[in-house]
């Protein structure tokens, strides 16, 4: 696979551009990845001016929207689709599994890098061709998609800039594929000497697990995106049953299609997003638990078999999200049964956190703060799933505010709070310098306040029944004016979000240069990233052989003469 | 840097990593197949009475059936070069990769027909469900055909075998992964031809 003349100098292009190191490759990710989440959120913003404020010119980015500066219904529809899309696919995905995946598998596991580094690159630039696809739709002449992120036919055969949609997302899946393929393989080939599987952190664990689900799930939304494109293009009519009518009149196709077999196979691999989104958060908060709490994970054994378990199940769960679609009273018993049983290993692994920080001596750092925060954060979003997994509440809940509240407190101050964990807690290992923990105090405590509230009245809203992808909020409906003044306090709430955000972008900027230098394990830690150099070696990530002795949390070793003994010293 | 176990096996697996890896690529094609396989189930079942076998019925047997049997003798020139490299006879693996590939194309122009006495008679994805699920699995299908022509061509011709003479174990590894994506893209045919031609 790689080259034997390793001391020849790399041309720039070969450094930054067309790398095929696995830290690089990492960078790249993140980087982009991040961007695309600073605009899904900015998307996001204006949909909340319009909420807030129906039908009044949407100010500084409002001459993008036309000549009134007003966001109008049928844009409103492709940003709400866009920024589910982008947060998902461009964003949190490329994040936790491209980049922090990327970055630290290999480091976590001793390796030199990737199993397969050309096509690690491969999948980055497969990523990035996608997402250049996804946002050129928004100058395409039809617009970018505007059927939501869960693209439901019939609608979504009928609605304009679904094409280009789909081939965005078949770019974005081979993505996914490619990087997921070379994590497994990385995983299972490429550990140091010594570090048997009960002695892999639990970030590698979680990543493994997430990988499996990427490569298992994701090819029936291909299977399923290529029906679509071909109902779009072939005019076949897989989704569309007979006798259909749109605006008005008969469809002309051949008919007896189903919109069912849509909803079918587009969740059996949206639900284990679900847990491709949550999981490698989990590992995260893992790993800065153990180092700041100054303890063994408790429980880390249950925590790995919960995350296995959680994988298995996951793929039996979909069904929940159609109670609603008269798919029959068996159906609906066997998927609120399956969606009971998988919220078992998530309250054992939420259990585990909990019960791992009594009686430890915690250290209140930024990254601690972040994934502290993440445990009731995730604890409100997977309780109030609940309900959702039940049919008979959730004939009340689908398709309300609630529902979106339910999950955002999952993605949003779950995972992306974990993701920022990460990020606070690795910076000095791959810049070699520290962030600032002011500046991380400024962005952690705003970020929490005003996630609650931007989130917490979706539930009040939802209850009261109001539904969501509303261009008005709900304001025609009578049962949703009792709720309806709370859509200026979110909205208010998201944009000062938006401005909490600015310290970490400070905070990144002026670490890189002026970050307080950081040795190479200046958390005190035990996993074996921490025994490379900060930045670690370009294309060799350690120095000499790597070799493994113990577990990955040996923290507070009775006897010992440290508090923490790293997994490579004997 | 020289990735560890990129030829030689890890002992406690037993794989190097390219095996691994087409083993994980392959897991990952049977669901993108078994997707569109329970989509033609789903389909079938919902379709009204009759209908997927009289449009079944338009399609062409005995040349599915040479096909067939072209495909599977394709899996064995496969086999056959790749076991030649193991006996280190360089020149008999060129003759069997060239018969797998001419093996290929045969498949490719007899698919052609197909597709053009359908298009002839008026018979298109959009005319039934059948001849929509028909035209999807054969087409990506063949799509894969051509993936892996393009592959196995790259091996064939100087460009890609040179690594024969500096890394012959290398070389024989990535002709062993080649032939078992063939056999998967002949496996998938082994299915569509009954479910498609025959049910
Ligand atoms: C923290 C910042 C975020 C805010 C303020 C926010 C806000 C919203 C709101 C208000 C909606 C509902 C729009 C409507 O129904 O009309 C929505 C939809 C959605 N959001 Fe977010 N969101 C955020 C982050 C995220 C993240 C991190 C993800 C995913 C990882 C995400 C995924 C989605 C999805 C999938 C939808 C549904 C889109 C659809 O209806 O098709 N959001 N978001
Ligand atoms: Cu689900």
């Amino acid at each position: 696979m790689s080259s034997d003349q390793h001391h020849h100098e790399e041309s720039f292009i070969q450094k930054y551009i067309f790398s095929v190191d696995h830290k690089t490759i990492g960078l790249q990710y993140g980087i982009t990845s991040l961007l695309f989440l600073l605009f899904g959120f900015g998307l996001m913003m204006v949909m909340r001016w319009q909420l807030a404020y129906p039908e009044t010119p949407v100010p500084i980015v409002g001459w993008l929207l036309g000549e009134t500066g007003i966001l109008l219904p049928e844009i409103y529809n492709s940003l709400g689709a866009m920024h589910g899309t982008i947060m998902i696919f461009l964003g949190v995905v490329p994040l936790a599994v491209g980049a922090f995946g990327n970055y630290m598998v290999p480091l976590q596991i001793g390796a030199p890098d990737m199993a397969f580094p050309r096509l690690n690159a491969a999948s980055y630039w497969s990523y990035f061709i996608g997402g250049v696809i996804m946002l050129s739709s928004f100058f395409m002449p039809e617009g970018a998609a505007r059927s939501g992120w869960t693209s439901y036919p019939p609608l979504s055969i009928f609605e304009s800039g679904q094409t280009i949609w789909l081939i965005g997302m078949v770019f974005l899946i081979t993505s996914s594929l490619l990087g997921s393929m070379n994590i497994i393989v990385t995983i299972v080939q490429l550990r140091a000497p010594g570090l048997s599987w009960w002695r892999l952190p639990l970030f590698v664990w979680t990543q493994f697990v997430t990988s499996f689900l990427l490569v298992l799930a994701f090819p029936p939304l291909e299977a399923a995106a290529i029906l679509q494109l071909m109902d779009r293009v072939a005019h076949t009519s897989f989704f569309l049953p007979s006798g259909l009518v749109y605006a008005g009149a008969t469809v002309d196709v051949a008919g007896s299609g189903s919109p069912l077999l849509w909803q079918h196979l587009f969740w059996f691999l949206a639900h284990p997003e679900v847990y491709v989104l949550i999981l490698p958060a989990m590992g995260i908060v893992g790993e800065v638990l153990a180092n700041n709490t100054r303890k063994p994970l408790w429980g880390y054994s249950s925590m790995v078999y919960a995350s296995v378990f959680l994988g298995f199940m996951s793929f039996i769960v979909w069904a929940h999200h159609m109670f609603l679609t008269g798919m029959g009273t068996a159906m609906s018993a066997f998927f609120q049964t399956t969606t009971m049983i998988i919220s078992i290993p998530s309250v054992v692994i939420l259990t585990s956190f909990f019960i791992s920080l009594w009686g430890g001596r915690i250290r209140f750092n930024t990254p601690m703060l972040f994934a502290l925060s993440f445990l009731p954060m995730f604890g409100i979003g997977g309780l109030t799933g609940l309900p959702l997994g039940i049919g008979a509440s959730d004939i009340h809940l689908h398709d309300t505010y609630y529902v979106i509240g339910h999950f955002h407190y999952v993605v949003a101050p779950g995972t992306i709070f974990a993701l920022f964990a990460g990020i606070y807690y690795w910076f000095p290992k791959i810049t070699g310098r520290k962030m600032s923990e002011a500046l991380g105090k400024l962005h952690f405590w705003p970020s929490l306040i005003f996630m609650n509230g931007i989130f917490m009245p979706m539930f009040i809203q939802g209850l009261a029944g109001v539904s969501r992808r509303m261009y008005d909020g709900g304001e025609i409906y009578a049962h949703a004016q009792d709720v309806l003044q709370w859509n200026e306090f979110m909205s208010i709430s998201a944009f000062l979000l938006g401005a909490a955000q600015v310290p970490f972008i400070i905070n990144i900027l002026i670490s890189i240069f002026n970050g307080e230098k950081a040795d190479r394990n200046p958390w005190q830690a035990t996993t074996i990233e921490w025994s490379a150099p900060s930045p670690p070696v370009p294309h060799l990530n350690f120095e000499g052989d790597v070799e493994v002795y113990r577990g990955p949390y040996e923290y507070s070793v009775p006897d010992a003469e440290t508090d923490f003994l790293p997994q490579t010293e004997k | 840097m020289q990735i560890p176990y990129t030829i030689e096996e890890r002992p406690e697996t037993g794989l190097n990593n390219s095996k691994l890896g087409i083993w994980v690529f392959l897991a990952s094609e049977v669901m993108l197949f078994g997707g569109l396989f329970s989509a033609y189930v789903f389909l079938r079942l919902a379709a009204p009475e009759g209908d997927f076998a009289y449009w079944g019925s338009k399609l062409n047997v005995p040349l599915a059936t040479l096909n067939t049997l072209v495909l599977i003798s394709s899996s064995v020139t496969v086999i056959m070069s790749w076991a030649s490299l193991k006996l280190k006879d360089f020149e008999k693996y060129k003759l069997y990769m060239g018969l797998t590939l001419l093996c290929a194309t045969i498949f490719l122009v007899i698919k052609y027909f197909e597709y053009t006495s359908k298009f002839h008679h008026g018979y298109y994805p959009s005319s039934s469900n059948f001849m929509a699920i028909y035209f999807t699995l054969t087409g990506l299908h063949g799509l894969h055909i051509i993936g892996g022509m393009i592959v196995m061509t790259y091996f064939w011709l100087p460009a890609g075998n040179k690594l024969w003479h500096t890394d012959p174990e290398h070389f024989t590894n990535r002709i062993e992964i080649a032939g078992l994506y063939w056999h998967f893209v002949d496996l998938v045919w082994i299915f569509l031809f009954p479910i498609l031609y025959l049910l």
